[in-house]
């Protein structure tokens, strides 16, 4: 009985899109194939227990849930083809075909990119809307509101349901590793709401990343993306202290990484790489890649890491970026040229805590407490949780006992 | 001389629970201008929410969700297309020269049940 909910939940996992997914191919109906596939998971959770897990549980709840579509196109009086097609339907020979036709519907440019994230994580990895609402902090009832009315738009302005033919996959695939993308960074920088719930935000992402390597393995982007999420991932365990507060990756303990996802990353991007196109998720990869792979702080190949963040300005000019580059560069060159660099970009972000606190972080190591004491004093107005403002208030305090 | 009707509303208009007495219905009023031979095409859109707006700028396909108003824009001229589906209707949208100098709103037609 005990391995009964774990059970399904793997189940849940590894098949609910493409239940779903063949499901809308089928009928066309979004919400029936979600229904229908809430049924048999739950008829799994009443079943099991006495009967025991089936040898293959997918085929097992693919049966059910397309045994419940009938049942509820027959109450309904929905036309007698679709129940036709529904009888006669088959997933195994193109289920893959099935959920990267999913992913890419849910991820339509004409559906904003905020309903882009939340379709994905119901109707692809199957979260509810309970699970979504409480993840960006925004309440169930807008969410699921959301949700109506993005498959409202789906159905009356004739989004199809197909993996863009060649020539728009090109212009469409940036789209869905967007989302992937956030959904990725929702789970992993954990700038807001809780951090339980966030985790497996980064792991779902992950997880369609992987999806969409196997379907479209010699498509380098996705492949970056995937490398750039799997070494990030790698330090997580690092990341952050007992109490949860963000420890910076210079203190970060390295024997907390995990060494096989980083050898797994630096795999996936040598293999990226190889495709030679290159672009931000690749390069952010190889920034990822020289940290996760260095030894220590220390010995961290910083030129490497400058230089990647050179081509990534090229590709993506955001000023966030130019930031970030500006501290790889004071790390490699001094704190003096770190803190020019800084200056060079701060009239892009206003307002960005960063800015306040790489200066301050300069200031310090040069030496100069008081006016590092007032940078910190700066960022901490501007730091957007509690866990910033205490890792701030640290250094804060230790600025001004040097003082 | 011909001309276009815009039938406007709002969304906190609900034309089933008319405020004031209507002089005819709908289905009357077509009928009476088809009758007088002065209606050549008519039809009901689906509401704004399920707009799509396609511009093009420097070369490069943007697509939004929802109309894209500002405030001095205005309606220019309309074509209407059948294709297959919006993806269809984004590449003939964005081949429309207006789509690089102003935008072009994407509203389908609403669907009548059988």
């Amino acid at each position: 009985m005990g391995a009964v909910a774990p059970a399904v939940a793997r189940a849940h996992r590894e098949e609910w899109g493409r239940i779903v997914a063949t499901l809308i191919r089928v009928t066309g109906d979004w919400t029936l194939a979600e229904d229908s596939a809430q049924d048999a998971f739950e008829q799994a959770l009443a079943r099991w227990g006495t009967d025991g897990v089936p040898s293959n549980p997918g085929a097992w709840l693919t049966t059910v849930a397309k045994n419940k579509a009938i049942d509820r196109i027959r109450r309904s009086a929905t036309e007698r083809a679709t129940l036709q097609e529904v009888m006669v339907m088959e997933s195994d020979d193109d289920e893959l075909d099935d959920r990267l036709r999913l992913i890419f519907t849910c991820c339509h440019p004409a559906l904003t990119l905020e309903t882009r994230v939340a379709l994905t994580l119901r109707t692809v990895a199957g979260l509810t809307t309970t699970e979504i609402a409480r993840a960006f902090l925004v309440p169930e009832a807008t969410l699921a509101q959301r949700l109506v009315r993005a498959k409202a738009k789906i159905r009356n302005a004739g989004i199809p349901y197909r993996v863009p033919p060649g020539h728009l996959l090109g212009e469409r695939l940036p789209g869905v590793l967007a989302v992937l993308y956030v959904l990725f960074t929702e789970g992993y920088s954990a700038s807001s709401g809780e951090r339980l719930l966030r985790e497996p935000l980064a792991e779902e992402a992950i997880r369609l990343a992987r999806l969409l390597a196997v379907l479209m393995p010699d498509e380098p982007e996705v492949a970056g993306l995937l490398a750039l999420m799997v070494l990030q991932h790698a330090r997580r365990a690092g990341r952050v202290d007992a109490v949860g507060d963000p420890v910076s990756i210079e203190d970060q303990d390295r024997g907390l990484w995990d060494a096989d996802a980083i050898a797994e990353g630096n795999r996936l991007l040598r293999a990226a790489l190889r495709l030679r196109r290159v672009d931000r998720y690749q390069l952010q990869a190889v920034i990822a890649s020289e940290h996760a792979s260095a030894p220590s702080w220390p010995q961290t190949d910083f030129r490497a890491i400058v230089r990647a963040y050179d081509d990534l300005a090229r590709v993506d000019p955001s000023p966030v970026i130019a930031l970030n580059g500006a501290i790889a560069r004071g790390i490699a060159e001094g704190p003096a040229v770190g803190l020019l660099r800084v200056d060079l970009v701060a009239d892009r972000l206003p307002g960005y805590y960063l800015v306040p606190a790489a200066r301050a972080d300069f200031l310090r190591r040069l030496g100069r407490g008081e006016e590092a004491a007032r940078q910190y004093e700066l960022a901490l107005g501007l730091a957007p949780s509690e866990a910033e403002s205490r890792f701030l208030q640290r250094r804060l305090a230790e600025v001004t006992a040097r003082g | 001389m011909q001309y276009l009707l815009f039938i406007n509303t709002s969304p906190d208009i609900d034309p089933t629970q008319p405020a004031e007495k209507e002089p005819l219905d709908i289905e009357d009023w077509v009928a009476q201008m088809d009758a007088r031979g002065v209606r050549t095409f008519g039809d009901r859109l689906q509401p704004a929410v399920d707009a799509t707006t396609v511009r093009v700028r420097k070369g490069e396909l943007l697509v939004t969700d929802g109309p894209f108003v500002e405030g001095k824009d205005y309606i220019a001229g309309i074509d209407i297309i059948e294709c297959e589906n919006l993806d269809e209707a984004i590449e003939i949208a964005r081949l429309h020269p207006m789509a690089t100098h102003g935008n072009v709103e994407i509203r389908p037609f609403w669907v009548w049940e059988q």
